[in-house]
């Protein structure tokens, strides 16, 4: 027998302290594996944001830097113009990077910065139990939209691949989802792409990651899945919104 | 004889059936044993039927399972 | 290198170049744009990164990331800025990171004015962001010292992992005046293996300000208050001039203390003891030194444009033994020596209220 599966080295042996079910974990593990696959590990500083992610520097077995909320973009621009053959990449709940953190990733974007994001959208606040994020969704219950959200108030879900992909600067702008193993591998595919893309010195890229908050969501973590699967993906499709190496390709 | 096989972390798993939704072949289930975080870990219990091809553990989200397969037969 | 005539502002900068700086981040506020000027022209051409942010909030969060990637970096601007810059110092401060920040100070409150004040004080002195934290804040006097302090700031930072704070003001910043830059003057090397510049061949590194657990995050902010009081025994500066016998010591720093030093000129003129003692660093305070020179028939006043900030610190000081007076101009108005000297005259014929 061959072990074809097993922890990427590029994740510390600590135990993650997710809920059972959050789908945090898995977008670490994508992580660890396209790290592990590019042989950066040595390489590679992290940047962790803060939200339920916050101690991604525990879990990452390369050098990590924790950045305020919302400023992970500015956190991982001020490393790669100093280190600029290291590579370097944010996580970011949908909170730090859509909310707070706006200004910093649309310029980011805008810069062309040679980082990779890892951008979770789980359409809620996690961390801070459940309310309602610039991604949730309309009618969507939640700490501070008890009522469910709506557009008189609280205006429109934001799209970020949607919106980060009107700027020049990004090479590589992809929405990809966790709920299904099919998803996950595709998912894990994209991340690495987006490391690839720095690699290549192509510019900004990053990867959304349609994620669960069972928790939050008041669902198990298998009807988690299916929420997202019915909910989430009309609201955020899946696919490829920039892809500079696409129009160079052969 | 099965193709394949999994190797649960007990210490790791959180019971959360991700794994369990995510395999095509019915090989795992909640097992009675406890880890010392209270939850019970998946178990295969019906070995037999895995062909190794790592779906529970590219769901579990916590990195319990590691997956071994039978090499391709050689000459 | 023979002596040049330069703006303050300009001559900081030179001398941020010289010490070896990698990184530039800032964004654009009057009275400070001679900096970032500076820089944008030079630093690129000199092997440094000049980077523009979109705001104040994320220059010194880039700040904060090449700081923890090992860089000699800084960032300037002007009062509301620093406001801005407030969580990111916090965070520096926290993750005990070296870095350079200039405040060339405006008044305030609010959007405020252009012209220059020393309104930011208590901000530089006490923390200013959120938490038990200090910065290093060095105040020079004069184009020299804008050049000078700007070499210190970044060994302190280094020495002592620590925010370092440049407060100057829109006068000392466009100031004219000849300054002189060390011939050869080669940036000390500073080792610094807790940067996070890839864990190649090592165990990986972690810049980190999260603190959960009680027990352990109160240990380690004092093991952060512990340096902040080795900080006041090694590093305070100061300068006094005709103190021994002075029936009236004028307290100031900055712009203030040159138009306190004229005034005490003008004092000393008509016969009155006058003195003059003047903070180079405002943390760590000259505490001791100015106790040192309390007595009951002796009075200090602060020359200030701030509503009465600094004479805080100097009453703390002298602790009862003087009493201690405020002479201040506000709004950007800068006091004059005849300002002070009438305040000086009031309090020596009896007319003063401290
Ligand atoms: C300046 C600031 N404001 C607010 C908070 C509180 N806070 C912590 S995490 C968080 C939201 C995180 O949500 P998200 O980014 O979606 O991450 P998730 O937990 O959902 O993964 C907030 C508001 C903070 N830490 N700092
Ligand atoms: S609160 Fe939500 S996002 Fe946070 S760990 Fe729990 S399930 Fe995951
Ligand atoms: S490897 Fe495949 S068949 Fe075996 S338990 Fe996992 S999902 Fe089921
Ligand atoms: S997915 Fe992982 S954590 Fe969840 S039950 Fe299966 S093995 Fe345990
Ligand atoms: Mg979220």
């Amino acid at each position: 027998m061959k072990t074809v599966f097993e922890r990427p080295q590029a994740l510390t042996e600590v135990p993650m302290h997710y809920c059972p079910g959050c789908t945090h974990g898995i977008i670490h593990r994508l992580v660890g594996e396209a790290i592990d696959s590019l042989g950066i590990l040595g390489d590679t500083i992290g940047v962790a944001s803060v939200g339920c992610s916050v101690f991604a520097y525990d879990y990452f077995n390369c050098d990590m830097q924790q950045a305020a909320h919302g400023r992970a973009p500015a956190v991982a621009t001020g490393i790669k113009r100093v280190l600029p053959e290291k590579m370097v990449f944010t996580y970011q709940g949908d909170g730090d990077l859509a909310s707070i953190g706006m200004a910093e990733i649309v310029h980011a974007a805008a810069r062309g910065e040679n980082i990779t994001v890892v951008f979770v959208n789980n359409a809620i606040y996690g961390m801070t139990s459940g309310q309602m994020a610039p991604t949730s969704l309309i009618g969507q219950k939640t700490a501070t939209s008890p009522r469910g959200r709506t557009v008189e108030e609280m205006g429109y879900p934001i799209k970020m691949c949607e919106l980060l992909a009107t700027l020049e600067g990004p090479s590589y702008l992809a929405r990809v989802s966790s709920h299904d193993a099919r998803h996950v591998l595709q998912a894990g595919k994209a991340i690495k792409k987006a490391f690839e893309m720095q690699q290549h010195n192509k510019g900004f890229a990053m990867v959304e990651v349609l994620s669960t908050c069972n928790v939050n969501w008041g669902l198990s973590p298998v009807n988690a899945l299916k929420w997202l699967e019915e909910n989430m993906i009309p609201q955020y499709p899946l696919g490829v919104f920039r892809d500079v190496t696409a129009k160079e390709g052969n | 004889m099965a193709r394949g096989e999994v190797l649960v972390n007990q210490e790791l798993c959180k019971e959360c059936s991700l794994c369990i939704t995510a395999c095509p072949h019915n090989v795992l289930r909640i097992g009675k044993s406890m880890n010392t975080k209270g939850y019970h870990p998946v178990e295969a219990f019906a070995p037999e039927r895995c062909t190794g091809c790592t779906l529970c553990a590219v769901m579990c989200p916590d990195v319990v399972l590691t997956v071994r397969r039978k090499s391709p037969e050689r000459k | 290198m023979a002596r040049v005539l330069m703006k303050g502002n300009e001559a900081l900068s030179e001398a941020a170049i010289r010490a070896g700086l990698q990184a530039f981040y800032g964004y654009p506020i009057t009275p400070q744009n001679e900096v970032p000027g500076y820089m944008a022209e030079h630093l690129p051409l000199r092997g440094g990164v000049y980077l523009q942010a979109e705001s104040e909030v994320a220059a010194i969060n880039m700040v904060y990331g090449a700081a923890g990637a090992g860089a000699r970096v800084m960032t300037s601007s002007s009062s509301p800025g620093i406001s801005l810059k407030q969580e990111g110092i916090s965070y520096i401060a926290a993750a005990q990171l070296p870095c350079v920040i200039v405040n060339v100070v405006r008044s305030g409150p609010g959007l405020g004015g252009i012209q220059p004040s020393q309104g930011d004080y208590f901000q530089a002195v006490k923390g200013g962001g959120h938490g038990d934290y200090r910065l290093i804040v060095l105040a020079p006097g004069n184009v020299q010292e804008m050049a000078d302090l700007t070499t210190l700031a970044f060994d302190l930072a280094d020495k002592w992992r620590n925010p370092v704070m440049i407060l100057s003001d829109g006068i000392l910043g466009q100031m004219m005046e000849p300054v002189e830059f060390a011939e050869d003057q080669k940036p000390a090397k500073v080792e610094k293996p807790w940067a996070t510049t890839g864990a190649q061949g090592r165990k990986p590194n972690v810049v980190n300000t999260l603190d959960i657990i009680a027990e352990q995050a109160e240990k380690n902010l004092g093991r952060l208050l512990e340096k902040y009081e080795r900080i006041k025994e090694e590093e305070v500066r100061w300068q006094e001039a005709n103190a021994e016998d002075a029936d009236v010591i004028l307290v100031g720093y900055g712009t203030s203390a040159r138009v306190a030093r004229s005034a005490m000129e003008l004092a000393r003129k008509e016969g009155l003891k006058v003195g003059l003692f003047r903070p180079i660093t405002l943390f760590p305070f000259p505490e001791k030194q100015l106790q040192a020179l309390a007595k009951p028939d002796r009075s200090f006043v602060t020359v200030e444009m701030s509503a009465g900030q600094l004479i805080e610190d100097v009453r703390l000081a002298v602790n009862g033994m003087s009493p201690v007076y405020l002479s201040n101009r506000l709004g950007g108005m800068v006091p004059t020596p005849e300002d002070v000297l009438s305040k000086i005259r009031d309090i020596l014929e009896g007319r003063g209220k401290a």
